[in-house]
């Protein structure tokens, strides 16, 4: 090595120069780090229940929406009111031949027709472009197979359902609910102050980043406490035998097919906040956000300290 | 029934596994894991049953409520010689049968089953593909016809064999058929309907007989009512699975 150095010009007094720089560097690196670490506060944040009920929770989620694309291909079409009037869906995902003879999705929102070959209406499955609501990529199982896409659907539906029970029972009882989520009015007044944080992708440090802040209670407290019973009364709107136990649910959607309408909407709610939801936790350091909710344990950045200049 | 509906589940794995993008074989084209999710059918069925129990009954419509375009889906005409013959004589000589665990045996003609009492119902007819279409229907209760053959002791389930062969291989026609138990059989709005919004039923809905079950979704609802049968269990009856789309991987509880 020494060899090689000489070799190259450099004397070897001055390469010991640079090693010590080196060195020194490093050291100094590792004692910023070590005070970090010791400066940095880990936060138990998430109880063993919470992160359990998560994760089943997550799970849930994301079979129950690809089975639901799997029941809604069937009948890629959506309307208001008590029955279908074929005529005039909400949504359609159809399909049409072009002058070429290809064949083209189409996606009719109201009377507003769009092109979404590919994606909506028609894609390729096997290499083949098929008349298709939903690509079969999204859906579960991928190929068009109702009974069992159904299959899925109902049987994870009662986790989904036991899980989110078993998680109000408890956010209520351990009082994380009033304490976490449930967003006061002390909260409100500083709205304005969280949404501009936010879009300036300012995280909370210190004290502050052990609670939620208002944006994030209105988030979660209106998906676990509104939109999952709504996904679930909406769904249970459009079993024939609990309408005879429940008509008022009728009444209160206006209708099956508005049932199943809002139940559509409310499927694509839970994937609009699932997506907001991986953004932040990727924007607000994914390994310390899994970590706590794999092992509860949250790191909290120190305060920084007051300006000097 | 347990290795009938894993039979079941070999042909419908089989069938998926035909459609299936690629031989990756994902837990839906195993025989072990739909069985485990059929599992919650009888926790639905159940659970279902505990609230409504054997009189509640299903939303009643007004007129301005009946669509006006029913669709007719499934067969829209059993086009078999023998159905044609009926059709062209008006179905004069259809006759419904009962028999099976009965004490009285018997068939009824058309004329016979439209003497009984009726009973005309405004009412949702839900597709199992999702959409919903709301008739009126007049038909004779399907409790007042069972109470004539008056079932034997061990009756669990009446099967309805229909007219309409499902493939079109004339040696293994398959005809629909469909199940109901004895519950939801005696329900007050399970009726054997003949006219639909005031006419006589037309043939893409089942002429001259279709049966009406309002808590159930659409498949139930058989067509071309021929044969009613009592039975114990109907392990022995096709695929064993209580229907032709229970036969073909649909839950034999279609109450949601």
């Amino acid at each position: 090595m020494t060899s090689q150095d000489s070799a190259a010009g450099l004397k070897s007094s001055s390469v010991a120069g640079i090693e010590d720089k080196a060195r020194g560097a490093w050291r100094g690196w590792q004692e910023r780090r070590r005070t970090r670490l010791s400066n940095r506060q880990m936060f138990y944040r998430h109880t063993v229940s919470v992160r359990v009920l998560h994760w089943i929770n997550a799970i849930c989620l994301a079979i129950m929406f690809m089975s639901g694309l799997q029941i809604f291909n069937a009948h890629p079409a959506l309307y208001w009111g008590r029955y279908s009037d074929f005529d005039h869906p909400a949504l359609w995902l159809t399909s049409e031949q072009d002058a070429q003879g290809h064949l083209r999705g189409i996606t009719q929102i109201g009377t507003t027709r769009f092109d979404t070959t590919g994606w909506l209406g028609a894609s390729s499955a096997d290499g083949q472009m098929t008349e298709r609501g939903f690509p079969s990529w999204a859906t579960l199982p991928g190929p068009q197979w109702l009974a069992m896409g159904r299959l899925w659907h109902f049987f994870f539906a009662w986790i989904f359902v036991i899980n989110g029970l078993l998680f109000a029972v408890y956010a209520i009882w351990s009082r994380h609910f009033q304490r976490d989520l449930l967003p006061k009015i002390s909260d409100l007044r500083h709205l304005g102050r969280d949404i501009v944080d936010h879009i300036r992708l300012r995280f909370p440090k210190g004290e502050a980043a052990k609670h939620y802040n208002v944006l994030q209670k209105i988030a979660y407290f209106s998906v676990v406490f509104i939109l999952g019973p709504l996904i679930v009364l909406t769904g249970l709107t459009m079993s024939p035998t609990m309408d005879s136990v429940f008509p008022f649910l009728l009444w209160v959607f206006g209708g099956r097919q508005s049932a199943r309408t809002i139940h559509f909407i409310c499927a694509f709610s839970f994937l609009g906040f699932f997506i907001v939801h991986i953004v932040m936790v990727m924007l607000a350091g994914p390994w310390n956000e899994i970590r706590s909710m794999i092992t509860g344990r949250y790191a909290i950045a120190p305060e920084e300290p007051p300006h000097g200049n | 029934m347990g290795t009938d509906r894993r039979n079941f589940l070999a042909r419908a794995a089989a069938g998926a596994g035909a459609l299936a993008l690629s031989a990756c074989k994902g837990p839906s084209e195993t025989t072990w894991f739909p069985k485990l999710l059929d599992s919650a059918e009888v926790l639905t069925k159940k659970v279902q049953r505990l609230f409504a129990g054997p009189t509640t009954l299903a939303p009643e419509f007004t007129k301005a409520d009946i669509s006006s375009f029913f669709k007719a889906n499934g067969t829209l005409n059993p086009g078999t010689t023998d159905y044609n013959a009926a059709v062209a004589n008006n179905f004069q000589d259809w006759k419904i049968s009962v028999g099976g665990l009965v004490e009285h045996p018997l068939k009824l003609s058309l004329a016979e089953l439209r003497a009984m009492p009726s009973r005309t119902q405004i009412t949702r007819h839900d597709c199992v593909e999702g959409w919903s279409c709301i008739g009126e229907w007049t038909g004779a209760p399907l409790k007042n016809v069972l109470a004539r053959a008056v079932p034997r002791a061990n009756a669990r389930y009446v099967v309805f064999y229909c007219a309409d062969p499902m493939s079109s291989d004339p040696t293994d026609p398959q005809y629909y058929y469909e199940s109901l138990d004895l519950i939801e059989a005696c329900h007050p709005q399970t009726i054997l309907a003949y006219d639909m919004n005031g006419e006589a039923l037309s043939v893409p809905h089942g002429a001259p007989v279709r049966l009406r079950c309002e808590r159930q979704l659409g498949y139930k609802h058989a067509k071309y009512v021929q044969r009613l049968e009592l039975v114990e269990t109907f392990d022995h009856i096709n695929g064993g699975n209580g229907g032709y789309w229970e036969d073909n991987g649909y839950t034999w509880w279609a109450g949601i």
